[in-house]
């Protein structure tokens, strides 16, 4: 794929709405209903992530093709790929303490939890499985995680105005959570089509 | 649970039903969710789970003690990517169809959150044969739940439960069930129903004490 302007917004359509993370392809739902309670922790952690998977999508695409390929040890992509976020995670952890104390204070609490984030890990097997090229795997990563973004703050909203409406007791927390996740998904579906390449 | 003597039976027990780590605990969402278009695939991504969950809480019982406390995590998940290579190696061999149908999400099997958490919650902790019958027990528990929530959206997204028709041909399919929509609603009802009833056992275990 060429770097066009048409390409490039298609792209971003195509990863931010079509292709949601959470409504489309079901990664990363476990943050997603575990910090949507809040608005302003769902965007610190949204910010999080697209910070990291955007790294992410950069070393694991090096890693890939200059040690993996030449190396024939593909089969090892699973776990070389975990040991790159968990790493990169850590290391980001103690780069933001030492010199963005400010940003670390914000994100600092989200970012061991990115780890076990399975869009992290997703989008950069899809970067590989799809045969980007290095711009738009990085430009996949951040693009997925504005979705991710996107739809933990819409549902932190929600949430925040379903902790005074009068919910049956058996659906309180994740059920009625995941039927509101069900909906926005359902809203989602409208933008099939949108920004196919 | 800490002060009564643990039992293989009553820790393989725990896993299916009081901490189901679905209907329970609601670990692990997103395979839950990617995998039950069918219940074939439901059973499937629940063995492939259950392999790993067993093969890493053994070797990781195993290690408990060689392991030091601040690299664990990095260490449990080191274990944990082996076991979902060879899950994939072995389904790419033996069932491609299940393989391809299930794609992204075998891999992703190692940052599935019931894994790590049981390796660090249980089997860090306990001797092997627990941890085995913690693996199993949880395994099983999962694949229950994902074999549930399965045939209920196959049920109704094409009116099969394994692949065997139930209806006759004039079933309309309700095809949202088997689309993305489908798995968060029929899951968010499913956890609604468990827990009401939960509720009403527990309400009558009170009212006889």
């Amino acid at each position: 794929m060429e770097l066009t302007l048409t390409n490039f917004l298609l792209f971003m359509v195509n990863c931010i709405l079509t292709n949601n993370f959470i409504f489309s392809r079901y990664l990363g739902c476990c943050p997603f209903l575990g910090v949507s309670s809040k608005v302003e922790t769902a965007a610190g952690m949204g910010f999080a992530v697209t910070f990291v998977m955007a790294l992410a999508s950069l070393f694991t695409y090096l890693v890939y093709h200059y040690v993996l390929v030449p190396l024939q040890l593909t089969y090892l992509i699973t776990i070389s790929f975990i040991l790159v976020i968990a790493s990169l995670v850590q290391f980001v952890e103690m780069f933001m303490k030492k010199s963005m104390p400010s940003l670390y204070n914000a994100l600092g609490i989200y970012l061991p939890l990115i780890t076990t984030n399975c869009a992290v890990l997703g989008a950069t097997i899809l970067n590989i499985d799809n045969n980007y090229n290095l711009l738009w795997s990085v430009l996949n990563g951040v693009f997925g995680a504005l979705g991710f973004l996107l739809a933990i703050v819409l549902m932190a909203g929600v949430r925040e105005r379903l902790e005074s409406s009068n919910i049956p007791k058996a659906f309180k927390g994740f059920p009625i959570s995941l039927v509101v996740a069900g909906l926005m998904s359902v809203a989602f579906l409208g933008f099939a089509g949108l920004g196919k390449m | 649970m800490h002060e009564k003597k643990l039992t293989m039976r009553g820790v393989f027990v725990n896993g299916i039903i009081n901490e189901n780590p679905i209907f329970r605990l609601v670990l692990g969402i997103c395979p839950t969710l990617a995998a039950t278009t069918s219940a074939t695939n439901g059973l499937g991504m629940g063995l492939a789970a259950s392999f790993v969950l067993l093969g890493s809480n053994i070797v990781i019982s195993l290690l408990r003690n060689l392991i030091p406390d601040k690299v664990r995590i990095p260490a449990f998940i080191v274990v944990i990517s082996t076991f979902v290579t060879i899950v994939q190696l072995l389904m790419q061999a033996f069932v491609p169809a299940l393989y391809d149908a299930l794609g992204l999400f075998i891999p992703l099997i190692v940052v599935n959150c019931i894994i790590l958490a049981r390796a660090e919650a249980f089997a860090s902790r306990n001797s092997l044969l627990l941890s085995a019958a913690d693996g199993l027990g949880m395994g099983m528990g999962f694949t229950i739940a994902l074999i549930i929530i399965g045939s209920i959206r196959e049920l109704l997204g094409s009116g099969t439960i394994f692949g065997t028709a139930l209806f006759g041909a004039s079933f309309e399919p309700m095809l949202l069930a088997v689309m993305a929509p489908g798995g968060f609603l029929i899951l968010g009802l499913v956890l609604g129903i468990v827990n009401a009833i939960t509720d009403r056992i527990n309400a009558r275990k009170g009212a006889k004490v």
